[in-house]
């Protein structure tokens, strides 16, 4: 479901999320208990689709029609990566800079982090975007 | 989360069992990742005579006039001068400093702390809460503090500005909006009070003001909407013992400065350690922006942001207050605490309070125990926003085509970093001059936005890339470091980068201004009377970190953090972006310790 703005609770199907458009921040919902999962921060999605085309090997296997998921909270600082770079097709944090490039495995291509966007492999079952796995690599910054 | 909104989500995104346990587990209702425990490592006791051992306790007497040997709080004495009165590193000698001992902190970001002294054992505060206690003649490890901060954690100034010392104990504020004492001997944790809740946008990263029992604290969250105030602790106990908001509750004094209910997220965080008059038993404390930072969407005068307010330090009773800009719209807070200091006007002396101002004005006013008074104020950078001051009250007219607007872009100067932003001055009592770290050639703009406060989100009233910056034409630096004789009201000599400069400054009764604060990573040494430049040393990074001198038998040092982070590396990024550059400043922290080679 979306994690804020006018839609704030709705649901996220593959109609909401069009090629070119900037990602939308999204917390899961747990299939059996049907509890949203936005306790914490840490939970927040960012899912964005891209061309397929766009999309490394790796990438474009944790891809569903285009649409990818990655964690929406920094490893710099934790901070929400709330930007978008529609030209470059670049995930950026707004506290520290740091970007992410979402069509290679989330690779830090500027700012400080210090390592990738944990990605969050998808799959559409009956039009709803879907959790194909657990995040690969942990979510938010890494203490001390 | 409720269940209700739950059932709304009957079929959307579902996440598959196989997400790990750590990352969902509990985490229905409450956070998750919010632990605060914490953990000391206990370290060899040092092997000399000056071991934690021998601590000796930090009493109110030592802090209001302490040896000239120690540095015991942030800016050494309550006054907020930065200097230490020794003298037998000079400017004879200065050339001859060399690094003595060094220590890695372990962690990137800002260093921002000076390195605390007390009778030869050193405090040390680092990004990511981490207290270091040292041995500071030799470098030896006496013990090591690092909190454990929760990992959901929104770290949008990832550094920390000092420790608070008072008898035998330590005092640390912490990003997750806690005050920690622990045992200056072992680093043993004591107590652990929380100050807000760091998941609504609260975070602290000032050295707390300790006085009279009191470990005062103030909030940061400017950039999330908070609420601001100011905090005693009882030092013993951890007990409040007052809590004093920086934005008047309607019905309060100054509550018709805001409209509706925009004081509740009206902002004017409290950064920096406050200043103190033992005499008049007052706190001096500088407030930052309305939040978010249109004034447009929040009218009036926004009573007590970018102000400076006097509080009581027995009851935390709000004295008196001077709003330096009203309805600030430029992200200008005044985060600086006022430096106490006698300055001369028309052949009187007045018990003055001296603020080199984010928003480009070098302000004079006057400390009485009821009122602050305007004495003068005057741009020390380019600033094209104040077209006059009030004389008598100094309250600023605005041109207002350069104060941002909903909706329309608005260029200023200074840029939204101010003419000074965090980094200390210095006041050296012996050249009677006023030594600031400052940034010129650099001006702003600003398109705001109106959107919905979020809790613990940020909220800035602006897009990020509707933040402009620009570089003047023709500019052949933007770092500087002015010395200003406050008697004449006249700069006397400037130094210049061409980096930008976020060094704060400490000077000493050697005659010497010793600062940091660029992108080449050169800790330096000027002339205090002249500022020519004595000696240089490159460091391990760029140097933000409050530099201090000590002596431990009978031999002097400085000693300062390089590490690089917080907002000179964001100024670093816009300049980059500006010139197309990409500027590699390394990070990972560093104490050095100089002394004269002998």
């Amino acid at each position: 479901m979306f994690a804020g703005g006018a839609r704030i609770g709705q649901v996220i199907t593959l109609g909401d999320l069009l090629v070119g458009q900037p990602p939308v921040m999204v917390y899961p919902i747990d299939p059996g208990s049907r509890i949203v999962r936005d306790g914490s921060r840490l939970n927040q999605i960012l899912l964005v689709r891209l061309s397929p085309d766009e999309l490394d090997e790796d990438t474009r296997a944790g891809s569903a029609d285009g649409v990818l998921g990655y964690s929406g909270v920094c490893t710099h600082a934790g901070c929400d990566v709330t930007l978008w770079q529609p030209e470059t097709r670049r995930f950026r944090c707004p506290c520290h800079e740091s970007e992410f490039d979402p069509r290679d495995k989330g690779r830090v291509v500027g700012g400080p982090a210090p390592r990738r966007l944990p990605r969050l492999p998808v799959k559409i079952v009956d039009g709803v975007v879907v959790a194909g796995g657990s995040f690969i690599g942990r979510p938010g910054f890494l203490p001390g | 989360m409720t269940s209700a909104r739950a059932l709304v989500g009957i079929g959307s995104l579902l996440v598959a069992t196989t997400v790990p346990a750590t990352l969902l587990g509990g985490c229905t209702t409450q956070g998750m990742g919010t632990g605060t425990a914490t953990m000391t490592q206990p370290a060899p006791r040092a092997r000399t005579t000056t071991g934690a051992a021998s601590y000796a306790a930090v009493t109110d007497q030592r802090l209001v006039n302490p040896e000239a040997d120690n540095w015991l709080m942030y800016r050494r004495t309550y006054d907020g001068w930065g200097y230490s009165p020794l003298e037998q590193i000079n400017t004879g000698n200065v050339k001859n400093l060399v690094p003595l001992w060094t220590f890695s902190t372990g962690v990137a970001e800002g260093h921002q702390a000076p390195p605390i002294v007390n009778n030869g054992i050193m405090f040390v505060s680092t990004p990511q809460n981490q207290v270091l206690a040292l041995d500071a003649k030799t470098g030896e490890l006496l013990w090591r503090y690092k909190r454990e901060l929760p990992e959901d954690l929104f770290q949008l100034h990832p550094t920390n500005r000092g420790v608070g010392l008072y008898e035998d104990k330590v005092y640390l504020a912490t990003l997750d909006a806690h005050v920690v004492a622990l045992d200056a001997r072992t680093g043993k944790l004591l107590w652990d009070r929380t100050v807000e809740d760091y998941k609504k946008g609260y975070y602290m990263t000032l050295a707390p003001l300790v006085a009279k029992g009191k470990v005062m604290v103030g909030v940061s969250g400017g950039e999330l909407g908070i609420r601001g105030f100011v905090q005693a602790l009882d030092a013993r106990t951890g007990q409040s013992s007052w809590k004093t908001f920086t934005i008047p509750a309607p019905g309060e004094p100054g509550s018709e400065t805001w409209k509706g209910d925009s004081w509740k997220t009206g902002g004017a965080s409290v950064w920096i350690t406050g200043s103190y008059d033992p005499q008049l038993n007052l706190t001096y404390w500088g407030t930052g922006n309305g939040a978010q930072w249109m004034g447009d969407q929040r009218p009036g005068d926004n009573l007590y942001s970018s102000s400076v307010i006097a509080l009581d330090a027995d009851t935390g009773k709000l004295r008196a207050f001077h709003q330096y800009h009203w309805n600030d719209s430029w992200d200008w807070d005044e985060v600086s605490a006022p430096i106490l200091m006698d300055v001369q006007r028309g052949g009187r002396t007045i018990k003055s309070l001296v603020h080199p101002g984010r928003d480009g004005y070098l302000w004079v006013l006057e400390r009485r125990a009821d009122a602050i008074a305007f004495v003068d104020g005057k741009p020390y950078v380019k600033q094209t926003v104040f077209t006059k001051l009030d004389p008598r009250t100094g309250r600023p007219e605005y041109d207002q085509t350069k104060k941002p607007v909903t909706g329309k872009k608005i260029p200023f100067c200074p840029s939204l970093w101010g003419g000074k932003d965090w980094p200390p001055a210095a006041y050296n009592p012996k050249t009677g001059y006023l030594y600031i770290p400052t940034n010129e050639n650099l001006c702003g703009s600003l398109l705001g936005t109106a959107k919905p406060y979020e809790e613990g989100k940020l909220w800035l009233g602006t897009e990020i890339k509707d933040i402009g910056m620009v570089v003047a034409d023709g500019a052949n630096h933007i770092g500087e470091i002015q010395a200003w004789d406050m008697n004449t009201g006249q700069k006397v000599w400037m130094r210049t980068f061409e980096s930008h400069n976020w060094g704060p400054v400490l000077t000493t009764g050697g005659g010497l201004v010793f600062a940091g604060g660029t992108n080449d990573r050169y800790f330096r040494a000027f002339d205090g009377k002249t500022g020519e430049p004595l000696w240089q040393w490159r460091t391990n990074s760029g140097i933000t970190g409050v530099p201090s001198s000590f002596a431990v038998d009978g031999v002097q040092y400085v000693a300062v953090q390089s590490g690089w982070g917080v907002d000179a590396q964001r100024m670093q990024g816009a300049l980059d972006d500006i010139r197309g550059a990409k500027t590699d400043v390394p990070q990972g922290g560093v104490i050095w310790v100089f002394g004269v080679k002998r």
